[in-house]
């Protein structure tokens, strides 16, 4: 699936341009409010017309200012996911559902109604409307909407700013799930560097209507290290009783925890700063995870390093200072002891 | 009490039809007018909200009266219906015509309020479900604004049943013809000892209009429930 852009809009004061062409399934939009992310959105689903340029999906011209085609945007069979679900307010569930579906020609429809009601956990709510729903079932009635219109591309814009964070971690693994297991390339909307890592593998980078960079979400997760700060994200899987604490498989090694997992693919941040480099093994500390590394790289950011570790099977990021790096003499291939407290990780779902 | 005559009775027969005609024709009209109020950014809306609602400030006659201009044997429109051998004032026709103009801005304004609460992004989603202009139109907006588009009726019914200035000077005051319950009240204030008879139509056309707003009131109740 390749997506093709170049267009411009004049919206009062506000000038959007891109010219970009994608391919990757997991892309990013990424950028500030007000940097045009959703004016992309509207202009490639048709929903806004550009005011020059081409839109090409899969080879297919959708906009083309100077042959003048514009597909209309239930022809371009892009789904959208809006910030909100706005779902028909006077139909029930499944009649939100299926509105798409009953729109799709039959020899388009490859997604399995039964299997995508099962992903997403809807089927006890079929019956219902949409007033009784909560705002996590909200936004899964709506994904589930676009998902089964059977769309060659789907766009999402912002699906998870109007949750609470609570609510937003519940709907992540859906939302991977259903992309992972349906096979539907992504365009993924956000401000949040969090969002992306977890949604996408590539991100183009907008500012004031300009698109600014292109790179991969962990490109784009370490260049942001000064600002932010470097997040590991970890998935572990179901944990066992380990004194007070919480024992965890993570590939070869074993991590000691605090917090207690709740499922067998549950997703933990660990703060990049967090982590304390040894040269030699401290023979005791208090922090309970120490591991044995090997460096891999070295990248820095201003006055930040982030040194990326083989730990085992696995890699993680720790930040430290110049200093730091020349004192313990860090460079590719020296053997570092990484220690961290059970306390720094933080389970996001 | 109830003591009709006959042209009492064709007065109000004359006036439930004058009532529904001018509501049937308007309605669609009047869909169209405030959707493209509602929905869209044409540059001239302000002008064509101003001149939906004129009807509403003017006094009923000064509409009829140009009206009657134009519907007349050397107006505008009344030469062009002339070649199809249609002629609107002092017929029927002219009666609903006149109800209709009146009543339009009470539609479209209601019609209108209950537009503006729809959400113009289902409206979107709904495009990029696969569903086009029409579609989204029958499938969405339209049972979205049902409840107003059915308010917008009643007050136009209502409005039509009381319509005054305008149907008199565009249709005249014929008996049996265009004289609807107004008009003939109209006519019995000026008999002298037609008093009671007065009284006994304007009772006639209390209890129409309260039952229409009863109507109005369940059928809205039964849309909400649906």
């Amino acid at each position: 699936m390749e997506l093709e852009v170049e267009i411009e809009k004049q919206n009062g004061a506000f000038r959007f341009a891109a010219s970009f062409s994608l391919s990757a399934r997991r892309c990013g939009i990424f950028g500030p409010s007000g940097s045009g992310k959703s004016t992309l959105m509207h202009l490639v689903a048709g929903l806004q017309k550009p005011d020059r340029g081409t839109i090409r999906l899969a080879g297919k011209i959708l906009f083309d200012s100077t042959a003048r085609i514009n597909v209309a945007p239930e022809k371009r069979r892009i789904g959208v996911v809006f910030q909100h679900a706005h779902l028909f307010p006077h139909m029930n569930v499944r009649s939100n559902l299926f509105y798409g579906w009953q729109r799709t020609d039959e020899a388009a429809r490859r997604i399995a109604p039964d299997a995508l009601i099962k992903v997403l956990n809807l089927g006890h709510l079929l019956d219902r409307g949409i007033d009784r729903l909560s705002g996590g079932e909200r936004q899964r009635v709506a994904l589930g909407r676009t998902v089964l219109a059977c769309p060659q591309l789907i766009l999402m814009d912002e699906p998870l700013t109007g949750l609470d964070r609570e609510l937003k971690y519940q709907i992540i693994p859906y939302l991977q799930k259903v992309f992972a297991e349906f096979a539907i390339p992504l365009l993924f909307i956000s401000h949040s560097l969090r969002e992306m890592r977890l949604m996408t593998d590539e991100v183009l980078v907008f500012r004031e209507g300009l698109l600014q960079g292109r790179m991969t979400t962990e490109e784009l997760a370490r260049s942001s290290m000064t600002a932010a700060g470097y997040t590991n994200m970890l998935n572990l899987g179901r944990p066992r009783m380990s004194g007070d604490l919480w024992a965890y498989r993570w590939g070869k090694n074993e991590l000691v925890l605090t917090e207690q997992g709740e499922s067998d693919d549950d997703l933990f941040e660990l703060d990049a700063r967090e982590i304390v480099l040894f040269k030699r093994h401290p023979e005791a500390t208090s922090a309970r995870n120490l591991l044995t590394c090997r460096v891999k790289g070295l990248f820095g950011v201003n006055n930040r390093v982030g040194v990326e570790l083989a730990c085992g099977d696995q890699t993680l990021v720790a930040q430290i200072v110049p200093d730091a790096v020349r004192e313990l003499a860090i460079e590719p291939g020296a053997e570092v002891v990484a220690a961290i407290k059970a306390s720094s990780f933080r389970r996001l779902h | 009490m109830f003591d009709l005559t006959p042209q009492d009775m064709q007065a109000i027969w004359l006036s439930i039809k004058v009532a529904f005609g001018a509501t049937l024709i308007a309605t669609p009209l009047g869909f169209a007018v405030a959707y493209v109020l509602a929905f869209s950014r044409l540059p001239g809306k302000a002008l064509l909200e101003g001149l939906v609602n004129l009807p509403l400030v003017l006094p009923p006659v000064v509409v009829g009266y140009l009206l009657l201009l134009l519907f007349g044997r050397a107006g505008y429109l009344g030469r062009v219906l002339a070649f199809v051998d249609i002629r609107i004032i002092f017929t029927l026709a002219g009666a609903v015509v006149a109800s209709a103009v009146v009543g339009f801005p009470l539609l479209v304004r209601a019609i209108r309020i209950g537009m503006e609460g729809i959400d113009t992004n289902s409206l979107q989603a709904a495009r990029t479900l696969g569903a086009s202009w029409w579609d989204t139109l029958l499938t969405i907006t339209l049972p979205l604004s049902g409840r107003a588009v059915l308010a917008g009726m009643t007050m136009m019914f209502a409005r039509s049943l009381g319509e005054f200035g305008a149907t008199i000077i565009l249709a005249g005051n014929i008996p049996g013809v265009t004289q609807t319950i107004p008009l003939a009240i109209y006519e019995y204030t000026n008999t002298p000892g037609g008093d009671t008879m007065a009284m006994n139509l304007c009772l006639v056309s209390i209890v129409l209009s309260f039952g229409v707003l009863l109507l109005s009131e369940a059928a809205t109740r039964t849309l909400r429930r649906n």
